[in-house]
């Protein structure tokens, strides 16, 4: 199978590099004790059964006893505790295993992981490419992890072997013909193919050069290939992902220090345009900060429908009454370079839209990604179109952006908004260790109800991620984790010609 | 001046050039805003400030920039470019992967635009005010004018898309699987598309100048003696006014292959042509500055090679270079 992709992987080592470019082959190099479905439940990978202990302390994994490392190593206890270790000091996702206090290895198949507190999303952390188990004896062999000559070829116990890794151009994953699950993977060879032009990647499938291109979002470009009748086109496997856009407030910043400012801005915004019009109907609208297809999502979220009347009695309200030029207040808005339409397509909507509410919106380029990651990181900025995704549980993707503590200068998707409300940071960390989930769903849907009214975010819409595959291929990843979780099952329906 | 001492001083002002180029790049790309850190944290979906201290420290940039100037310039008088800070290889072997493509591309190109060029000029030149040389001259300046990404675009559209015979899909196809002769076929097969469009540029000057040439010496007296010996028009063409009508498409070819090797950086990127052109497109992007400086160092030593090149052939084509003149 040829799958081509725009993102470029650093390496290949998950444990310690976070992002869609090492998930997707790092997923078939490596394995994880957990796998999930399509509806949220985890399911047997290394680990053949797992138990939670009754006050959420502990959970122990009972690994499976034919798992062998590429190398022909066995996967041990051993290696779970130290991909688990090493993920906890090296990945930057550091609310996955901080609870981890002490990991213990009884025997060689079984490991139990210790808590500080309870930790609800631990399963979760522990599949697709959040938790590779990497073998100790490889990249335990005190070189620095981060930079380990392994990372860019890597033996894992996963359905893929790595034949070749060209940096920038193609990664050639090869059956790994002592897989422990008997029988798979399906494949024999699937070839990554990566270019960092989008329409050479979407030409080179709709000729059949390719056959598998996944996390396509530009909407043109998916209901182009929709109409192809070679090709299927779905938006399943993209659930655990959660990719947000949405404009962002500097709250910190006069006058969308000001609630009231920003909920004039949520009013004069008519989100159905978005996601209708400039997005061809491809995008789902999003109004809160949990992906509307988490379990966690709160549908009593307010939806700032359109109302320009309302949004200009607002800002009249809050003082800033309208100038002779009709306007209010300036504000510039920023965007991420090379998001397409996604974000220099609204945010240039935004100028027009707001102007209607006496707004006056420079749209403020950035040439590159460094440049726009320090503007807003270093809080330079009045509004910013930003793309934030969920990873799954909204302790890993979401409560970063909402905690008081995660204000830190210089860090990208940290809470840049600077927002700060007490009640807040005391809901999202009770709902960090709530065991059971209702209690815990209960804390989300108060937390929605508050910074939807607080609105330091805009929420406007799910990123339409898609999966283009040739129909012959059966089994097409449709998980939450998508293509981020093994592809072992994914076989041809019929043999290519 | 002898050959040799010539080639000497060539070379010495080689070297001095490479390091200032060094020196005057290093500076260029560090004064850009945002930092390599931040690209990584970027693919990280972002990462702690602990982290991004590290990376700094671990790729020196916490240090003061002529120091790490210093530090740099040391590495490359050793041989050593560094390593990437996106990939974490080495610079050198991410760039030995690609400059094979490249220089394929660019000779291709050379080579096609060259002889075609040089031919279409030859004909134009016979009959200057007739309609082939009008064409010639009108399909020579749409060339020039048309910016190489557009052209590849174009011809994507039309050979890729609209007739898909020509494939998109880097220097070989990715199902692959045959021997060494069906490879080179292959290999021929992707790099048609590239090549002619990274040519076009260069066949549009090469025609336009050996047009010129051409009418020049057609005109001169030793043509018209040969004409009168009663030589073949094709010996007086190609053996008699070629041969000194060429001479300015060397000069002129030694000096675009600066801007060949800059054309291919556009072309790589539009066909996705695993040279290092496209690699010093997402370097620059990424601010990965030893990849970056590794690509340009690089690109200089291929220009300054090509020029050395170019004044050794232009002395083995002109005999009066060779003997000084007298």
């Amino acid at each position: 199978m040829v799958m081509v992709s725009t993102q470029v992987p650093r390496h290949l080592n998950p444990a310690v590099q976070s992002g869609i470019a090492t998930a997707v082959p790092g997923t078939q190099i490596f394995a994880s004790p957990l796998r999930y479905d399509a509806d949220w439940k985890p399911h047997p990978y290394l680990a053949e059964s797992w138990k939670v202990s009754e006050d959420g302390l502990s959970c122990t994994l009972n690994l499976v006893k034919n798992a062998k490392f590429h190398d022909g190593k066995p996967v041990t206890s051993d290696d779970v505790k130290f991909s688990i270790e090493t993920i906890k000091a090296h990945h930057p996702f550091k609310t996955m295993f901080e609870p981890v206090s002490s990991i213990e290895t009884p025997d060689e198949h079984t490991t139990v992981i210790r808590l500080a507190h309870p930790h609800p999303a631990l399963l979760l952390c522990m599949s697709g490419a959040l938790c590779p188990i990497i073998p100790k004896h490889v990249f335990g062999d005190g070189q620095d992890i981060m930079n380990h000559p392994a990372n860019s070829n890597p033996v894992g116990s996963g359905p893929f072997k790595l034949t070749e890794f060209k940096a920038g151009e193609q990664i050639v994953l090869e059956k790994n013909p002592d897989f422990f699950i008997e029988g798979r993977p399906y494949l024999d060879k699937i070839v990554i193919r990566i270019s960092p032009d989008l329409s050479t990647v979407v030409l080179a499938t709709e000729n059949g050069q390719a056959d598998f291109l996944p996390w396509l979002a530009e909407s043109q470009y998916i209901t182009r290939l929709q109409k192809s009748d070679r090709l299927g086109v779905t938006d399943k496997g993209y659930a655990a992902v959660g990719p947000i856009n949405w404009l962002a407030f500097n709250t910190a910043k006069a006058p969308l220090d000001n609630k009231a400012v920003r909920q004039a801005i949520g009013y004069a915004i008519d989100r159905n345009f978005v996601t209708k019009a400039l997005l061809r109907g491809i995008a789902k609208a999003q109004r809160s900060p949990i992906i509307e297809s988490s379990p966690f999502f709160n549908p009593k979220m307010p939806s700032y429908g359109l109302d320009l009347d309302k949004a200009n009695a607002m800002l009249d309200e809050a003082g800033h009454k309208k100038g002779a030029d009709g306007m209010r207040f300036k504000l510039t808005i920023d965007y991420i370079p090379g998001g397409g339409e996604q974000q220099q397509g609204v945010a240039q909507y935004l100028k027009s839209q707001l102007k209607k509410a006496g707004i006056d919106i420079e749209v403020r380029a950035s040439p590159d990604f460094p440049t726009w990651a320090k503007r807003i990181s270093n809080y330079d900025f009045d509004l910013t179109m930003d793309e934030v995704y969920n990873w799954g549980d909204p302790v890993i993707g979401v409560h970063r952006t909402y905690l008081s503590s995660n204000i830190r200068k210089g860090v990208i998707w940290s809470n840049t908004q600077q927002y700060s409300n007490p009640k807040v940071d005391e809901l999202l960390n009770n709902a960090a260790v709530e065991k059971d989930l209702e209690k815990r769903k209960a804390f989300y849907d108060e937390f929605q109800m508050i910074v939807g009214d607080d609105l330091p975010i805009y929420w406007i819409n799910a990123l339409p991620y898609h999966t283009v595959y040739d129909k012959r291929l059966g089994n097409v990843p449709e998980s939450i984790w998508g293509s981020m979780q093994s592809m072992d099952e994914v076989y041809w329906k019929e043999k290519r010609s | 001046m002898g050959s040799t001492a010539y080639i000497a001083r060539r070379l010495l002002y080689g070297v001095i050039l490479l390091v200032g180029v060094l020196v005057l790049n290093f500076f260029l790309i560090h004064a850009a805003p945002g930092d390599p850190a931040e690209t990584i944290a970027g693919v990280m979906g972002g990462a702690t400030a602990k982290m991004l201290a590290e990376i700094r420290a671990n790729y020196g940039l916490d240090k003061p920039l002529l120091t790490q100037l210093a530090i740099y310039l040391g590495h490359v008088a050793h041989g050593d470019l560094g390593m990437s800070y996106y990939f974490n290889q080495p610079v050198i072997e991410l760039i030995a992967a690609r400059v094979g493509p490249t220089i394929l591309l660019v000779l291709a190109a050379q080579v096609f635009a060259i002889t075609t060029g040089v031919a279409m000029g030859v004909f134009a030149a016979r009959k200057p005010s007739g309609p082939l040389s009008a064409f010639i001259t009108v399909l020579s300046t749409i060339g020039y004018a048309s910016p190489v990404f557009w052209t590849g675009i174009m011809l994507i559209i039309l050979f890729a898309s609209i007739w898909p015979i020509f494939p998109v899909d880097g220097m070989t196809s990715a199902r692959f699987a045959g021997g060494y002769f069906a490879y080179i076929g292959d290999v021929l097969y992707h790099l048609a598309l590239p090549a002619f469009t990274l040519a076009i540029i260069f066949l549009a000057q090469y025609s336009r100048l050996s047009r010129a040439s051409m009418i020049d010496v057609l005109g001169a007296d030793y043509v018209r003696t040969a004409r009168a010996k009663g030589l073949s028009e094709t010996k007086v063409v190609f053996k008699h006014a070629l041969r000194n009508a060429v001479l300015p498409i060397i000069t002129v070819a030694g000096i675009q292959f600066g801007n060949l090797i800059s054309g291919a950086l556009l072309v790589e990127s539009v066909f996705n042509w695993p040279g290092m052109g496209r690699l010093a497109f997402d370097s620059v992007l990424r601010r990965d500055y030893p990849t970056l400086l590794g690509i340009l160092f690089f690109a200089a030593l291929m220009v300054i090679v090509a020029n050395l090149l170019t004044d050794l052939s232009y002395r083995f084509a002109d005999p009066r270079i060779r003997t000084g003149g007298r």
